[in-house]
């Protein structure tokens, strides 16, 4: 018995291909010199799974479908330090799990993950009873099919390839093609061997005197070997001492004073793509350079440079636990975008202030409201922030030197217009 | 609690993404697999530039299973997805439950059904949760209820998947890992890594044989030394298929054993001697149950308060605390209150009221009035 099984009977029954497929990737195994615990066996759902447990190598039973995608990231953890040292992830599927998991079949050769993909083709799906699956050609009578599959099969080997695969290769499965799958093994990077095989209880039976080079020859599926452009398999990367995240952040001195005195709800609303975020952003750092407490709450479409853009800033003396806003002290609006949406808020305010462009229609309010022309004075894209500074110079809940100090040191603290921080 | 470190203040304005990254690669999570879904690309971001290991996976089911390959080869590895990213990979998690294979998944939930909206948080995945793993199993579930537990639990629970030999998730929300707050980094402990140890006894390896234990010595595939067996169908403790015998369903029945025996525990319990209500929250909703209480406290109302960070298995001393009180509320950001489903059942007991709300962030307001109407 080879050293690649610990159980000679194989699991299958008697005229079923997956077991000439089994042995011959036994003796190719033993062509290329591996050692069992050198390779990890990952099988799909299906008949060609239940050989596992005949195998001496590592054996990983998934889901069906999802074996490849399963073996890759069994290949990618093990790499880089097994890649090229003899190290290899086997793949069996079958023709029902390559339909399910095509997607996965693609993008493994698209990443070129090192492993090598055996798909054992009987054109069924066997151990449910006989279906027709992604890859049964036309004509071929299943159970559901009684007349023959309607439809095409997909050309499996020639879309991995397309897809990347450095090696494709269809095969009979009849007598021994280890040498088949030997060279797949060979090769460094994605490889995948289909074996056209037939389902004695499924395929044969309903398919009478079937030959399979006929069936092949007939369905323009015949042996073929695709050969890839060369190039390196995919390697995860393992970059050590990376720098914390922390480091990115910019830290914040409190030396500022802040004349607030009790909590204070700001809402900040205008349209996507115009730096609201970025601007509350910086009030909120003025906020704690004053000391105080701070949340920034942002809200707006998926559709990030369309629509509204609204942030929700709580600043206060003692720490935030909630910073939900149900009714803002302040709002600072600059678009028809940021109006639109908060609207209602904005109604149901009863004390106050908003600071409203002068090009918006002045909504009903309890609020106190002050027109200012804030996108003609600093233009749509620092409507925001202007506007923030209106709101730190009338109100001293952050000081504007404050603002000005945490707009001018950052990344693009040389480009905001100096009329926007020191015009008002 | 958070040991704090207060001599050197470093005061940022950070999001709870960033907290989380950090904490898991400072833990010694070694791999981020990514699919990008809102609310928790950020943290996807984040990872790609923290993690030692990073891979852009073409879709969830792929994520979940080349977090299970990763995993088996020895690995640590994290994701973080949302609801619609959670549903594809569900049957990708059950195979992970039942080959034992630790990994953290980061839920950041939002508002549903379906793609419901995706900027706006929820609370609406917990019974979604306790059913994911078919049969009535526990998957591990934790929740981070404030900026400090975005530091301090992504190692507890790392160390918790590592320990259980089990997935476990971690929730959060929208309105955590987007929203940014004034924090102070000088006040994080720091973190140990997590500690893991392989099987390294000569005798082979079998790779569900939990001896006289509940969780298994794990080996990864791969490995020169011995073979190891894996799979997701009912199996005996070699990782052997079989067909059902009276050895195999212990061998099944252990799953739910070990989360039952060795999860952590993990909640704060605020209470005060002559309260007579409790208020319990977790997750986001915490932050308004501790400003409601607070609220309560000062006008000399007696409230305590219960914020559950270990979700599921639900740990019984929740219910030795329940019982203490005679009025509780439970405040969450669904549509019929989840945990208290979870707690109570489909029929409340008299006393036990539920605040709950979609869309928004249930209110300090609603809670306290909820309290004083009981």
């Amino acid at each position: 018995m080879s050293v690649f099984l610990v159980d000679a009977p194989l699991p299958y029954c008697k005229g079923c291909g997956h077991r000439l497929t089994a042995r011959s990737v036994v003796k190719a195994l033993e062509a290329v010199d591996a050692s069992p615990l050198d390779v990890v066996l990952v099988t799909d759902i299906g008949c060609q799974g239940i050989v596992d447990r005949n195998f001496a190598t590592h054996t990983v039973h998934g889901l069906h479908g999802r074996s490849v995608a399963l073996g890759a990231g069994i290949a990618m953890g093990m790499a880089p330090i097994n890649i090229g040292m003899g190290k290899r992830v086997i793949v069996f599927i079958g023709d029902g799990g390559a339909t399910i998991g095509l997607q996965h079949l693609l993008e493994m050769a698209r990443l070129n993950v090192y492993m090598t993909v055996v798909v054992h083709n009987n054109f069924v799906y066997g151990m449910t009873g006989g279906q027709p699956s992604g890859l049964t050609p036309t004509g071929y009578r299943t159970v559901i099919t009684p007349e023959g599959n309607p439809l095409p099969q997909h050309n499996l080997c020639q879309m991995v390839h397309d897809a990347g695969a450095l090696y494709a290769r269809r095969v009979i499965g009849q007598g021994d093609f280890s040498d088949a799958i030997r060279e797949a093994l060979m090769v460094e990077g994605f490889a995948l061997i289909e074996v056209l095989e037939l389902c004695p209880g499924h395929g044969a039976k309903r398919n009478p005197g079937m030959r399979l080079r006929d069936l092949a020859e007939r369905a323009d599926c015949e042996p073929w070997v695709w050969i890839g452009g060369v190039r390196p398999a995919f390697h995860l990367d393992r970059r050590e001492g990376l720098p914390s995240l922390f480091d990115e952040v910019p830290s914040v001195e409190t030396r500022f004073t802040s004349s607030l005195e009790r909590r204070m709800a700001v809402l900040v609303s205008g349209s996507a793509g115009e730096g609201v975020q970025r601007a509350a952003e910086f009030l909120a750092q003025a906020a704690i350079s004053c000391g105080l407490h701070v949340t920034k709450k942002g809200s707006f479409p998926v559709t990030v440079g369309v629509g509204f853009s609204d942030v929700d800033l709580i600043l206060a003396r003692e720490p935030i636990d909630y910073h939900g806003v149900s009714h803002p002290d302040a709002v600072i609006v600059t678009s028809a975008d940021g109006l639109r949406h908060n609207l209602e808020r904005i109604q149901a305010m009863e004390v106050g202030t908003v600071w409203l462009d002068a090009s918006l229609e002045m909504p009903e309010t309890g609020a106190q409201v002050r027109v200012v022309d804030l996108r003609g004075r600093a233009g749509p894209r620092s409507a925001a922030l202007y506007g923030l500074m209106v709101f730190a110079r009338e109100t001293g809940a952050v000081p504007p030197e404050a603002l000005i100090e945490v707009v001018r040191a950052s990344d693009i603290g040389d480009r905001v217009p100096s009329e926007v921080l020191e015009g008002v | 609690m958070l040991s704090l470190i207060t001599n050197k203040h470093r005061l940022v304005l950070i999001d709870g993404s960033r907290l989380i990254v950090e904490a898991c690669a400072q833990a010694g999570a070694d791999v981020y697999v990514g699919y990008p879904i809102t609310p928790a690309s950020l943290i996807y971001t984040y990872a790609s530039r923290r993690f030692p290991s990073v891979l852009a996976a073409p879709d969830e089911i792929t994520v979940v299973h080349w977090m299970a390959g990763l995993s088996a080869a020895g690995r640590l590895p994290v994701t973080a997805t949302s609801f619609p990213g959670l549903a594809l990979m569900v049957e990708g998690i059950n195979m992970a439950y039942m080959m034992e294979l630790p990994m953290l998944i980061v839920l950041a939930m939002r508002l549903g059904p379906s793609t419901g909206a995706a900027t706006v948080g929820g609370q609406g995945e917990l019974i979604f949760l306790n059913g994911l793993i078919s049969g009535g199993y526990t998957l591990p579930v934790f929740c981070i209820a404030d900026m400090d537990d975005c530091w301090r639990l992504p190692p507890a629970v790392l160390q918790a998947a590592v320990d259980l030999r089990s997935p476990v998730v971690l929730l959060t929300s929208k309105e955590m890992v987007m929203t940014q707050r004034s924090f102070d980094l000088g006040c994080l402990a720091d973190i140990a890594p997590v500690q893991r140890q392989f099987y390294d006894a000569p005798s082979p390896y079998r790779s569900y044989d939990a001896g006289g234990d509940l969780v298994p010595p794990f080996l990864p595939v791969g490995n020169p030394d011995h073979q190891v067996r894996l799979t997701a169908s009912t199996h005996d403790v070699d990782g052997m298929l079989r067909s059902v015998t009276e050895g195999v369903l212990a061998n099944t029945r252990r799953l739910q054993q070990k989360v039952e025996k060795e999860m952590p525990i993990l909640h704060d319990l605020n209470e005060q001697a002559e309260a007579e209500t409790l208020v319990v929250a977790y997750g986001i909703t915490a932050g308004a149950a501790r400003e409601a209480v607070a609220t309560l406290r000062a006008q000399g109302e007696a409230v305590s308060l219960l914020v559950a960070r270990t979700l599921l298995p639900i740990p019984h001393v929740y219910y030795e605390i329940l019982d203490r009180y005679p009025r509780v509320v439970v405040a969450e950001e669904n549509l019929r209150g989840q945990f208290t489903q979870l707690l109570y059942g489909q029929r409340l007991p008299p006393g036990v009221r539920r605040v709950n709300g979609i869309g928004r962030m249930v209110s300090p307001e609603r809670i306290a009035r909820e309290v004083r109407s009981v």
